[in-house]
């Protein structure tokens, strides 16, 4: 990458904390991204531990979601976004224009900002996954990949008697736990969340919670967040970015009682965000 | 400011001021606008009287009753089973006979012409019909009620209309009319041929479904043809094509298209497929085509539309679950689109439905009397119809313009409602 002198300047600060992991599911090697002249996101170096939470705080705008996108190649659908750098997945180069993003993105899943349900009835909503990837070859199959998906979101309860009803008819909080059982439902490796709670009220927040807690038995889990009390309930690592570089990354217990650095300090003690 | 102009009222006052300006202005807008909305109602109202009005009449037509008989030795048949005599069976004498026994007055021979023309020559082809299917009416006689000519049947309606129209009725045809009229033995019926036969150069005979096949012809052929090219079109230039300048060369006159008048494409038509393919003249195949040139752009531009409203939302949802672009397309984008894109086909149908000038380049505008059965059969269009029967010096066809603009206006209303219900039917399914 040519950084011009405008941006070596702004590349001061080096990532503080314990980047890398024993057992890393993601690593993240050199990456920089950048949306035609503007840079986003300056050589972050990160690994992402297997069953791990790990949350990404932050100011609005230092890239947080770009970072997250790169993970699973949605930077691709932004015409000007270019990504250099390395992501492994196990063994899998991620930033590689050869590789096939369809397999890659039923093993890195993704639940957006705002709940975004296609519109189809529930069941649909949550047997797309397997269908597009051949999950499941007969129907009884799929009804049960249904069921599961929706009983580890916490909503086959609530829905179990309007799975043919349109999946927007569910209120918000419901919609956001639909959008993690067909998330959830191609059984991925790896699950990006984008601020998965910033439109929902404390108690659907607190259900979702409960959840990623849960998954994150199977799953390994990375979430952005404006909360730091989800970033302190959820994760067990947190990553602090600041203007596109990853400024400290420790374990979150650390990062809000004792940060390492001057920036996540102010931070998290509400002096700038 | 407050320095600067020392005010004597509080801003609350001022607010209560500037209130009754503000309601005023309000409502001169609300009454523009409802101005426009009455304006535009009332056009249509009359527009609608208008052509409701001089086209009604259209819709029944004049019959005489005459006593006839189907004598075997004025048919010249000896066997009505046969269908080669009751071809050359002389209906004609037979109707003949049954006017001058009517009126037994009439001899010099430019009288008997006068006389045997107030009958439409039709008249003779459904006596022919009615015998082949009552072969027993043969030797009988009977009374009949049998098609006027035009002429006769103007001046009938417009007698009722306190408003005798003379036109090529003479006084001696009137002395005769009259007695029939007096003596109940001149009626109108509903005009079942109005909607069962093609064009004829005899107004009492002309009917509209040969122009209405004609215009269904077309339609379909257009619509086959460019609702999935346009479809197609649209997808690749949203989804596929590359932003470069290419494809904004290709946007910018496709834009432009949609602006070239329609006659234009007619020429070209006439040009590609008749002059270079050597297609058939005056056939809804080559109309099909050139209309489908014409209302390609509309459909690309609207469907394009469509596309680009689908919220980003959900193709991160589809992409992000590991959808192929083919799959997002099909599965989300096509499904949420195709309201929007049937609008617009349908917007550009009902264009193609009131075309004239290009299909006139191609030759639709032949006298055709026969009802086509294909595409590649001669024909003419609803609009070409009534530009010929609006052009015809008789008057019979000054009701059969309107009557025929109130088969278009049908079918358009027909069209726009398949719209509607197609547009609530596929948005019901989400
Ligand atoms: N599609 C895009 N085109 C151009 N620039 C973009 C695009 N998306 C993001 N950016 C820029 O990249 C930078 C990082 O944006 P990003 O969305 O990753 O921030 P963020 O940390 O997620 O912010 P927020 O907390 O507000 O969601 C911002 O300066 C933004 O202006
Ligand atoms: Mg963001």
């Amino acid at each position: 990458m040519n950084l011009s002198p405008d941006d070596r300047a702004e590349l001061k600060y080096k990532t503080v904390g314990e980047k890398f992991s024993e057992t890393p599911k993601l690593k993240i090697r050199g990456l920089n991204v950048s949306y035609a002249e503007k840079q986003a996101i300056f050589d972050v170096n990160l690994d992402i531990g297997s069953n791990e939470v790990i949350a990404m705080i932050g100011p609005s705008g230092c890239g947080k979601s770009t970072f997250l996108r790169c993970i699973n190649r949605m930077n691709d659908t932004v015409d000007s976004c270019r990504v250099e750098g390395s992501i492994q997945l196990d063994d899998m180069e991620i930033c590689d224009d050869k590789v096939d993003v369809v397999p890659l993105r039923a093993r890195v899943g993704m639940v957006f900002q705002k709940p975004n349900p296609f519109p189809k009835s529930i069941y649909d909503n949550v047997a797309y996954g397997p269908r597009i990837h051949g999950l499941a070859s007969r129907r009884s199959e799929l009804d049960g990949l249904v069921e599961t998906s929706l009983r580890r979101a916490g909503l086959w309860d609530e829905v179990k008697d309007r799975l043919l009803q349109p999946g927007t008819s569910l209120s918000g909080g419901q919609q956001q736990r639909l959008c993690i059982a067909r998330t959830i439902a191609v059984s991925p490796e790896v699950i990006l969340m984008d601020e998965p709670c910033s439109s929902l009220d404390p108690i659907a927040t607190a259900k979702i919670e409960e959840l990623i807690a849960e998954l994150s038995e199977n799953f390994t889990i990375a979430i952005v967040t404006h909360s730091m009390q989800q970033a302190a309930r959820v994760s067990r690592r947190t990553a602090y970015f600041h203007l596109g570089q990853l400024i400290e990354v420790n374990d979150t217990q650390h990062v809000f009682t004792n940060p390492d650095h001057q920036l996540t300090e102010a931070y998290i003690t509400g002096r700038f965000g | 400011m407050n320095n600067a102009q020392p005010q004597k009222n509080s801003p609350a006052e001022r607010v209560q001021q500037s209130l009754k300006k503000r309601y005023r202005a309000e409502a001169r807008f609300r009454a523009f606008g409802a101005f426009s909305v009455i304006l535009g109602l009332a056009a249509l109202l009359v527009l609608f009287v208008k052509i409701i009005s001089s086209g009604i009449g259209a819709f029944q037509q004049t019959y005489i009753k005459l006593d006839l008989a189907y004598d075997e030795s004025v048919l010249g048949i000896s066997d009505p089973r046969d269908e080669d005599q009751l071809a050359v069976a002389n209906f004609e004498g037979a109707i003949r006979a049954a006017l001058l026994t009517r009126f037994p007055s009439v001899t010099a021979r430019s009288d008997k012409r006068a006389l045997y023309s107030m009958v439409s020559i039709a008249a003779a082809f459904e006596l022919q019909d009615e015998l082949r299917h009552a072969p027993d009416l043969l030797n009988k006689r009977r009374q009949y009620w049998l098609l006027a000519d035009d002429d006769l049947d103007t001046y009938f309606k417009s007698l009722k209309a306190g408003d005798p129209y003379l036109g090529r009725v003479s006084p001696q045809q009137v002395e005769w009319i009259t007695s029939l009229i007096e003596a109940g033995e001149v009626r109108k019926q509903f005009n079942r041929r109005f909607f069962t036969s093609g064009d004829s150069a005899e107004a009492e005979m002309a009917g509209i479904l040969g122009a209405l096949i004609g215009s269904l012809l077309t339609l379909a052929v257009t619509l086959v043809l460019s609702f999935p090219i346009g479809v197609g079109a649209a997808i690749y230039l949203e989804e596929y094509a590359p932003a470069n300048k290419f494809t904004d060369f290709i946007e910018v006159n496709i834009n432009n298209l949609a602006a070239v008048p329609s006659v234009i494409f007619g020429l070209l038509g006439l040009a590609i497929f008749l002059n270079m393919f050597g297609m058939p003249r005056s056939v809804p195949l080559v109309g099909g085509l050139v209309l489908t040139l014409m209302t390609l752009p509309t459909i690309i531009i609207s469907s394009r539309a469509a596309i680009k409203s689908v919220p980003q939302s959900i193709r991160d949802a589809a992409l992000g679950m590991g959808a192929s672009k083919m799959q997002l397309i099909l599965h989300h984008v096509l499904p949420l689109a195709m309201p929007g894109m049937l609008t617009g086909a349908i917007i550009g149908m009902a264009q193609a439905l009131g075309e004239t000038a290009p299909l006139l380049m191609i030759g639709m505008v032949a006298f055709i009397v026969d009802i086509p059965g294909s595409i590649d059969d001669p024909a003419t269009v609803l609009p070409v119809q009534i530009f010929l029967w609006a052009d015809s010096p008789e008057r019979a066809f000054v009701e059969r313009t309107s009557a025929a603009i109130m088969v278009l206006l049908g079918f358009l209303i027909a069209m726009n409602a398949l719209a509607i219900w197609l547009r609530q039917h596929l948005e019901k399914r989400w």
